[in-house]
């Protein structure tokens, strides 16, 4: 673990009295992908929500401790919180397309960064589709609703749209908790390959998931990161007792 | 892929750093600064209507005004006093004489509020103001004393303002139009929510708030035509144009208040609470009188109060359909003159600054007070009585 | 646990026999009857004003100019008048409501005291009475803006300072104002929060989003709102009584400084000041015809709009 992107420091995170996230220190590498697993209620969606820093909309939610990407605090009161999502993107559980075409829904991320250029707009369209694997199905129709797709595709338009504004960092909330198990296998190939050029940080609840598609596991129970490590060593052999529980399914 | 990524910029403290968007600025000041309107509207309206009715209680300041309608009797342009000569017009009352407004008419080419107006202003003024500052001077001491006189006639030699006379109208509108509406609406409102099929409610609740879309004059109209004649022949009572008549039309114009809202809270009730009525064995009605009602209680309070506000306030059926006349007596089927109606009637008789206009402003000012008072009572009264409920008692 | 059941049930509800059947019975009867009566009588008064105005009403009635001292001819300056006003007035009340009911769900923190005293200042202007409403534009807009411009700008010269189409139309918008915040605020919290995160998380800012997905999204419920204003706009009488109403003009307005027809207005005239009510009887019930199926029309399209957008919620 040399190449670290993320650094947290003690970070706990309050809805309004009660502690959701209790003094996470962890090291997130670079290109690898992470997974965050843990039996639901344990925090880590609300972990990776603070990472682009989601949780900023939830009324009463209150942060302490660091999150350092790249050595800078993005909790620090001189970050841009808007900036900061355009390099952290994240696709969300339930397919999220906007009700628009196909091609807009991939050019929103663009447009709003100001690129106006029809050619270049065609061009990320494109990359982006090709990039998550959905090009060759929706390449004819590009001006159709995107909300006209199966559920898998439409996760992947997502996938796509958050890969239009050139991320550093994707984050996945259990992107494909909802779909058929062909639609899973193909998003879990993309996984595969966008490590390359991407951070990635997945949440899943799907233990073999986490095991095929990541790197690094991490596993959270009740708020606390209970330990991380090469996902071959959780798996094989975890290092504490509740660790070992979850993944034996004893409980969760 | 290069094309893709054209900024290089990663995570620096420089390329976060905390940006000032002006549109971002700009866009949430003016959307909070145009919901704080809403809030001004509020004050505007009650500071404008009040202020109007000023005079009546500084005699100083009347006879200030008076005095600047006495100077601008040699420029009228400058001070647009109206004057009785200009009302016709511009509030477009209505003279018996209708060809006399068409000789007005004719000559098209003059503003049309002016035309002959302006040579009359003077004339008019000159004659008129002095008369005013002296009724005012008179009656300034007398306004106040007959307010609670129960005489209306606010345009005879010795003016009287007897607020009570209006107010017995008012009240008496007011408790028919309620008779009707309030166990109709609510009745309505128990058999859509509790009885009726979804099906039947799904028809019947858009039917009945249709009633909300017939505009009161429409529905004056229909009163004055139709009802007035009706009812006169079933009872067989003197005056045309009665209390009654107007109440029942305005039932009408409540009724849908009535109706939306207590369906709302009726239908708020939470399903355990009948569904565990059922379970112990209550029939249908037992569980929608002895369970589902009570609980919607402070809901069908909330119903009535609005729906008393708003038969209090209107003004266009009770001008239609009452008779408007300021008589002292309990019998519904006579006559009857109420605030709103006395506003809308004879505003466009009054003269700017005078007595009668201040007084029709104070009655507003009232009518103002009491529509805001009884929305805050059915607003926090209900949003105490729910917290409570939901809290457990 | 039975019994417990049993004997509550006997205490609550002793009288659970045939008589109580027949009271029942009675009961639901009587909400019955209450809710046939109201329909009843909602037909009737459509029935009664399309009988009686039928045989006038016409095209020529609808686009011709009103004769012989309005006891003959149509009503094309009312129409035209009542048209501008709701107009000028949803110019003015569309975008005020649409930005406060904006603020009240997009900018409004959940326990601001400054939503609250908006909420409750919207709520008051729905009940307050439409007469002061008129009360109001007269002693506001004419006395105190008008006559202010007239004396800044004018020379003192009369013009702004008396009703016309711009002082009424602007009282008409506060009197709407709460139809269409209420319809805006319904729809705007249709708009799934899923969306709103979407475009957040692509680096969008939140003005960004409120106007490229938002508000979008949220154009039905406008358009209701929009729809519903000018139904009750088209309607209300009380507020322009003073504010620029005219009895008769020869002349269509030729700007908003000028005075206008209107339906309601014309409806209550011709039926309480006319020389000769009986003689325009046709008139006046064809013009109340045409008021009638002009607000119930509207408020029909409104009420189908706003269902879909509920069955839409619902999907």
């Amino acid at each position: 673990m040399k190449d670290i992107k993320i650094e947290v420091n003690k970070l706990s995170l309050y809805y309004g009295e009660k502690l959701a996230l209790n003094e996470i220190s962890m090291q997130i590498p670079r290109n690898k992908v992470t997974a965050l697993i843990g039996p639901s209620g344990c925090g880590k969606s609300t972990f990776l929500r603070s990472i682009n820093r989601m949780n900023d909309l939830i009324p009463d939610v209150k942060i302490t401790g660091e999150m350092l990407v790249e050595g800078v605090n993005i909790y620090d009161k001189n970050v841009d919180v808007v900036n900061i999502r355009k390099k952290i993107g994240m696709v969300f559980q339930k397919s999220n397309p906007f009700p628009k075409s196909i091609y807009e829904n991939i050019a929103y991320g663009p447009k709003i960064n100001g690129i106006k250029d029809k050619k270049q707009l065609d061009e990320i369209v494109e990359t982006s589709l090709r990039q998550a694997a959905i090009w060759d199905e929706v390449k004819d129709r590009l001006g159709d609703s995107a909300m006209g797709l199966s559920g898998g595709q439409q996760q992947r338009l997502c996938i796509a749209r958050t890969l239009a504004v050139s991320p550093d960092i994707v984050l996945m909330d259990e992107p494909a908790s909802a779909l058929d198990p062909i639609s899973t296998s193909k998003i879990e190939e993309l996984v595969h390959q966008l490590k390359e050029q991407y951070t990635i940080i997945i949440v899943t609840h799907n233990m073999q998931q986490a095991a095929r598609t990541s790197d690094y596991t991490a596993f959270f129970y009740l708020g606390e990161l209970i330990e991380m490590d090469k996902t071959k060593s959780i798996f094989t052999k975890p290092s504490k007792k509740q660790t070992e529980d979850y993944i034996t399914g004893r409980f969760g | 892929m290069s094309s893709q990524n054209p900024t290089t910029f990663s995570f620096t403290k420089e390329s976060l750093k905390k940006q000032f968007r002006w549109s971002e600025f700009l866009a949430e000041k003016i959307i909070s600064g145009v919901a704080f309107l809403s809030i001004a509207i509020i004050f505007l309206i009650f500071i404008f209507v009040f202020k109007e009715s000023l005079p009546l209680f500084s005699s100083s300041k009347t006879v200030e005004k008076t005095e600047i309608q006495v100077t601008s009797t040699t420029q009228p342009e400058t001070y647009g006093a109206p004057t009785e000569d200009l009302e016709p017009e511009t509030y477009g009352t209505p003279t018996e004489d209708l060809t006399a407004i068409d000789v007005v008419e004719t000559n098209e080419l003059e503003p049309e509020t002016y035309g002959e107006a302006v040579e009359e202003l003077t004339v008019g003024t000159e004659e008129e103001t002095p008369k005013i500052t002296e009724t005012n001077k008179e009656g300034k001491n007398n306004t106040w004393s007959t307010f609670l006189s129960c005489e209306w006639f606010p345009v005879s030699e010795n003016p009287r303002f007897g607020l009570i006379a209006l107010l017995i109208g008012t009240l008496k509108v007011t408790i028919i139009a309620m008779l009707f509406a309030g166990p109709l609406g609510v009745l309505a409102a128990l058999y859509t929510s509790t009885f009726a099929s979804k099906r039947a409610k799904e028809i019947i609740k858009p039917v009945i708030e249709l009633l909300a879309a017939f505009p009161s004059v429409v529905i004056g109209f229909f009163a004055l035509m139709i009802m007035a004649t009706f009812f006169q022949n079933l009872f067989g009572y003197e005056t045309r144009l009665n209390a009654f008549v107007g109440g029942v039309a305005m039932a009408l114009a409540a009724i849908p208040i009535i109706y939306t809202i207590s369906e709302d809270a009726l239908s708020a009730v939470p399903k355990t609470y009948t569904e565990a009525s059922l379970a112990l064995g209550a029939s249908k009605w037992q569980t929608a009188f002895f369970v589902t009602l009570p609980a919607a209680i402070p809901g069908i309070f909330a119903a009535i109060l609005l729906g008393i506000g708003r038969v209090f306030g209107e003004t266009m059926i009770v001008l239609m359909a009452t008779g408007n006349a300021a008589l002292n007596s309990a019998n519904p089927f006579e006559s009857v003159r109420t605030f709103a109606a006395t506003i809308g009637s004879e505003m466009a008789e009054t003269v700017f600054g005078e007595t009668h206009y201040s007084v029709l402003f104070f009655i507003g000012s009232l009518l103002f007070v009491f529509s805001f008072g009884l929305n805050a009572l059915a607003e926090f009264y209900v949003k105490g009585k729910l917290i409570k409920k939901i809290q457990g008692k | 646990m039975n019994t417990t059941t049993t004997e509550e049930k006997s205490l609550f509800f002793a009288g659970n026999t045939k008589s109580s059947d027949l009271k029942g019975r009675l009961i639901v009867g009587s909400t019955l009857a209450a809710v046939i009566l109201i329909i009843a009588v909602l037909f009737l008064i459509i029935g009664i004003i399309v009988y009686n105005g039928w045989d006038m009403f016409s095209w020529e009635f609808i686009s011709s100019f009103p004769t012989d001292g309005m006891t003959k001819g149509g009503i094309l300056p009312a129409i035209i008048g009542t048209f501008i006003l709701v107009i000028v007035m949803s110019l003015a009340a569309v975008p005020f409501g649409t930005i406060t009911a904006l603020y009240l769900t997009e900018y409004a923190a959940e326990n601001s005291k400054f939503a609250a005293a908006v909420r409750f200042s919207v709520r008051t202007l729905a009940v307050v009475p439409s007469i002061i409403f008129g009360l109001f534009g007269l002693g506001f807009f004419i006395q105190f803006i008008g006559t202010g411009i007239d004396k800044t700008f004018n020379a003192g010269q009369l013009h702004w300072g008396q009703p016309n189409i711009l002082w009424a139309s602007l009282t008409m918008a506060l009197l709407t104002l709460p139809v269409i915040i209420v319809s805006v605020e319904e729809a705007l919290k249709t708009v799934p929060r899923e969306l709103r995160e979407a475009s957040l998380a692509l680096g969008a800012t939140k003005w960004q989003t409120i106007r490229k997905v938002v508000l979008p999204e949220s154009v039905a419920g406008i358009m209701t709102g929009t729809i519903l204003a000018v139904s009750r706009g088209a309607g209300e009488v009380a507020p322009i009584l003073f504010t620029g109403a005219a009895y008769y003009l020869a002349t269509l307005p030729k700007s908003v400084s000028d005075q206008f027809m209107n339906l309601g207005y014309h409806i209550y005239i011709m039926s309480t000041q006319s020389s000769d009510v009986e003689k325009t009887m046709p008139i006046q019930f064809a013009t109340t015809l045409v008021l009638l199926m002009l607000t119930i029309s509207l408020n029909i399209v409104a009420v189908i709009i706003r269902s879909r957008i509920r069955r839409k919620k619902v999907s």
